[in-house]
């Protein structure tokens, strides 16, 4: 395999972006990402798309963004994989390029999940689930994770506390972030005493419906070097899946698949979980920032929560997770997030995080993780500084 | 002779009380209590019906008969006057639930209140004929009343399902007689989603008219009196009826006692006196002679005399008690609540 | 979005008759029944009858729902290991949602789940009450 680089990034705006269609968010991004890489074509596109079909009734969306990116003829293809869509669009390029098979490839990211109503939107998230034995009984995303938080308190005496600093800390996080959906401090009572939407979780403890769109340009180390940009290496990749409904998984309170994806993608990368100094993890929900630390061995169970008490997670912590704000502050438009963790990861990296969001102390090496549904797919990558 | 070999019961949770009816509409809640001699109704959930309340009726019933194998079953009869479809059987729902499918006859029945024992004679006719071993007759309803109607105070949900058959018998069925006339006392016209009444003429000449009709002449057939009876059930609308209709064929308060819920479980429609009669079996002892008799609109009453075997000991308490089903673990709701599980509320769909 | 008939009709003897597929390599059950044990691969199995009562593992309590159960609204999910061991997932119904706890007995009920508008389906599966006798 050939080391892959990532050169070259953008994103659109991000949140309830009325006066941008689906196809326009996705060259928002595509065309930021070509133009801050400097390269003059792609070899190929991945489009990382939960759901274009059932929210606005587009699929074949490798064709559709060649064509609006004004490549008609390139190599495009949609890859899915509920939330995790985005992170596998990065490992799909990652093949491609790694493998010799092409040299200059985009891994993108879109969705668009405002041109519908809330059951429309709500319908179309539930396919991540179990659609006969997990939604045909009235199951909803944050009733899943609620579920998964119930077995995690009841486990581990993890806290309404613990769930709340979670968000807090994503948004003091994201406040500082231009791209964030919701770019302002919340505090603790505000998590707490918002609108409850499936018991434990509140509204605040939920990742928002967002428009959005983000791309990369991945590439050999030769031409990363030749184009003179800033420029991170992949070092592994590493993908896994476990049952798709929450009730067959016989630990309820942990995420098999992003246990097994770590633990690849650090294998491909010769490294262990103790060289990563920071990462952008999964936040669908507080709940699952904990759930997902644990499982790829940041902390033992159960000390995630603690640990986010004490502020070891903060950007000033001893592991800062989800400097971007997370999905929660950030906003969460389904295909997209995979690929605006790499996003972030590149900039803080290589020493681009705007203002105070960059973490001190030059960081080598980062990890993004990635998640769909309620655990059923992860996908990771580990990234280090060039 | 044919009789019930295995029998149950089920309703909702949920109960309202007159008076919550009452305040809404504006109407003296005393009165309508002391009128009707009724307190409070059985209100299905949304998640119950028809046929959802025959599954577990019916479950309770094989657990009664746990030697009969579902597949054995050669009939499912389903009475109500709420099947969930207009056209589609609730039979083949519960049929399949409980295994009885394929090889099994199947229809539903409706006759107004007396749907359900009309399944029950047709089932312990098909068993004396020889044409099978087994039948399941089952009698249900989620009746709907009108809003501040008088039937509002009334209309309940519950079931009763009973398995016929020719051995190892609980009550055997020693005579059955029928009666009807043409009577328009209540309907419903298809797609109307609530029934029509003719006040005080579903009285005498209907309720009463029917239920004596056929009462004598079962007594008559059998030679019997009312004093041979241990136990009595006849159609329950409201608690005052089948009390009125008892005295007047020379039956005691104490004959009617246990198989007399309408005061505090309503008017199950299709399920009253079915369901008045799993009260009985809660209480009865071998050899006990059970007195029953249903009435429904339209109009007709289907009386049958039923004698109890030592049976009645050994199954009596493999499923719950229709008794403890009523008293027990209630939940009451208010009228706001009972009107959106009704769908009385009109909704933006 | 309206649901074709033949897509519930398909899953009614899991749904109607809570059946369930016990392989015979692993002894482990599955509901709903499924071809290939997920742990061994093997592909032997007898379609089995699950208990009618269990308890809860977890629980949540919804309280924002989806269109379609908002006449429902707040009503509580669990997950049940029923009293063979298998898991199975479902609402609880006839209990105050604030009184469900972990660990809690139930016992499985026929209920309408879904019902598709004034002309659709009627779709029919089990929920969970609390175990009271």
């Amino acid at each position: 395999m050939r080391t892959v680089c990532v050169v070259g990034v953008g994103m659109s705006q991000w949140g309830e972006v009325w006066r941008r269609s689906l196809r326009q968010l996705f060259v928002d991004a595509a065309s930021k990402a070509i133009k801050g890489a400097g390269v003059d074509h792609l070899d190929s596109l991945y489009v990382g798309c939960m759901s274009s079909g059932l929210f606005v009734g587009q699929e074949h969306l490798g064709s559709v963004m060649a064509d609006y990116l004004g490549m008609r003829g390139l190599p495009a293809m949609r890859v899915e994989s509920a939330c995790a869509s985005g992170g596998m669009a990065i490992r799909a390029a990652f093949m491609e390029v790694g493998s010799g098979m092409s040299d200059i490839v985009m891994a993108s990211g879109v969705e668009k999940m405002t041109d519908c109503d809330g059951d429309q939107a709500t319908y179309a998230l539930a396919t991540a689930a179990d659609q006969e034995y997990e939604v045909f009984h009235g199951a909803t995303f944050p009733g899943l994770y609620a579920m998964m938080a119930h077995a995690h308190m009841a486990k581990y005496g993890t806290t309404r506390e613990m769930l709340s600093q979670v968000a807090v800390k994503n948004h003091d996080n994201g406040a500082l972030n231009p791209v964030s959906q919701y770019p302002f401090k919340i505090t603790k009572e505000a998590v707490e005493t918002g609108v409850m939407i499936a018991d434990p979780l509140h509204i605040l403890d939920c990742s928002p419906i967002t428009d959005g769109a983000a791309a990369v340009i991945m590439t050999t180390e030769e031409i990363a070097k030749k184009l003179g940009k800033p420029y991170v290496r992949i070092l592994g990749s590493g993908a896994a899946t476990d049952s798709i409904a929450l009730y067959q998984r016989p630990d309820m309170t942990t995420i098999k698949a992003a246990t097994l994806a770590s633990e690849r993608a650090l294998k491909m990368a010769g490294r262990k979980i103790t060289d990563i100094q920071f990462a952008e993890v999964h936040d669908c929900f507080t709940i699952a920032e904990l759930a997902i630390l644990e499982s790829i061995g940041v902390y033992e169970r159960g000390k995630a929560g603690p640990a986010t008490l004490a502020g070891e997670t903060a950007r000033d912590g001893k592991f800062p997770v989800n400097t971007s704000g997370g999905l929660k502050s950030k906003g969460h438009p389904v295909g997209a997030t995979g690929v605006a963790q790499m996003i972030e990861v590149y900039k803080q990296l290589t020493g681009q995080a705007e203002g105070e969001r960059q973490v001190k102390g030059s960081p080598k090496i980062a990890m993004t993780q990635n998640m769909g549904g309620s655990g059923g797919s992860s996908v990771v990558h580990i990234v280090e500084v060039a | 002779m044919a009789g019930i070999v295995g029998y149950g019961a089920h309703m909702p949770r949920h109960r309202i009380k007159v008076e919550d009816i009452a305040g809404v509409w504006g109407a003296d809640a005393p009165s309508y209590k002391k009128g009707l001699m009724l307190r409070e109704k059985s209100v299905p959930p949304p998640d119950m019906d028809t046929i959802t309340l025959s599954v577990q009726a019916a479950r309770n019933a094989l657990k009664r008969a746990s030697h009969v194998n579902p597949a054995d079953i050669g009939a499912i009869y389903i009475g109500s006057e709420s099947h969930p479809y207009a056209v589609k059987p609730s039979g083949t729902v519960v049929g399949e639930a409980i295994g009885i499918t394929p090889h099994a006859h199947c229809a539903d029945f409706e006759f107004a209140c007396k749907a359900g024992s009309e399944a029950m004679f047709v089932g312990l006719s098909h068993v004396d004929s020889g044409a099978m071993d087994y039948c399941l007759s089952i009698a249900a309803d989620t009746s709907q009343g009108a809003p501040s109607d008088a039937l509002e105070y009334s209309a309940a949900a519950g079931a009763a399902a009973f398995i016929m058959g020719k051995d190892k018998l609980v009550a055997e069925c020693l005579f059955t007689h029928s009666y009807m006339t043409d009577m328009p006392d209540f309907w419903r016209r298809e797609h109307e989603f609530y029934p029509q009444h003719g006040g005080r003429f579903t009285g005498e000449e209907a309720y009463f008219a029917h239920t004596l009709g056929a009462s004598k002449a079962i007594l008559e057939k059998s030679g019997m009196k009312p004093a041979d009876f241990k136990w009595a059930v006849f159609h329950q609308p409201n608690g005052k009826f089948p009390q009125r209709v008892s005295r007047m064929l020379g039956f005691t308060q104490e004959q009617i006692d246990p198989g007399w819920l309408a005061p505090r479980l309503g008017n199950t429609y299709s399920g009253a006196s079915p369901i008045g009669l799993t009260g009985c079996l809660d209480v009865a002892k071998p050899d006990d002679l059970i007195f029953m008799c249903s009435y429904g609109s339209g109009a007709g009453s289907d009386a049958f005399i039923w004698k109890v075997t030592e049976r009645i000991e050994e199954v009596r308490n493999k499923a719950v008690g229709t008794h403890k089903l009523l008293d027990e673990n209630k939940i009451y709701v208010d009228y706001g609540t009972y009107a959106k599980f009704r769908r009385k509320i009109k909704k933006n769909d | 979005m309206k649901m074709f008939s033949s897509r519930a009709w398909r899953e009614n003897p899991q749904r109607y008759r809570m059946e369930a597929a016990k392989f015979k390599k692993s002894g482990k059950t599955y509901f709903p029944p499924r071809d290939i044990d997920p742990e061994t691969g093997d592909t032997e199995n007898e379609i089995v009858t699950l208990p009618e009562t269990g308890k809860v593992l977890t629980y949540t309590v919804i309280r924002v729902a989806p269109g379609q159960w908002s006449d429902q609204s707040p009503y509580a999910l669990a997950v049940v290991e029923m009293d063979d061991g298998t898991r199975v997932f479902g609402q609880m119904t006839d209990c105050n949602v604030d009184e469900i706890k972990i660990g809690m007995e139930v016992r499985a009920e026929f209920r309408r789940l879904q019902t598709e508008g004034h002309s659709g389906v009627l779709s029919y599966a089990h929920k969970f009450v609390p175990k009271w006798y």
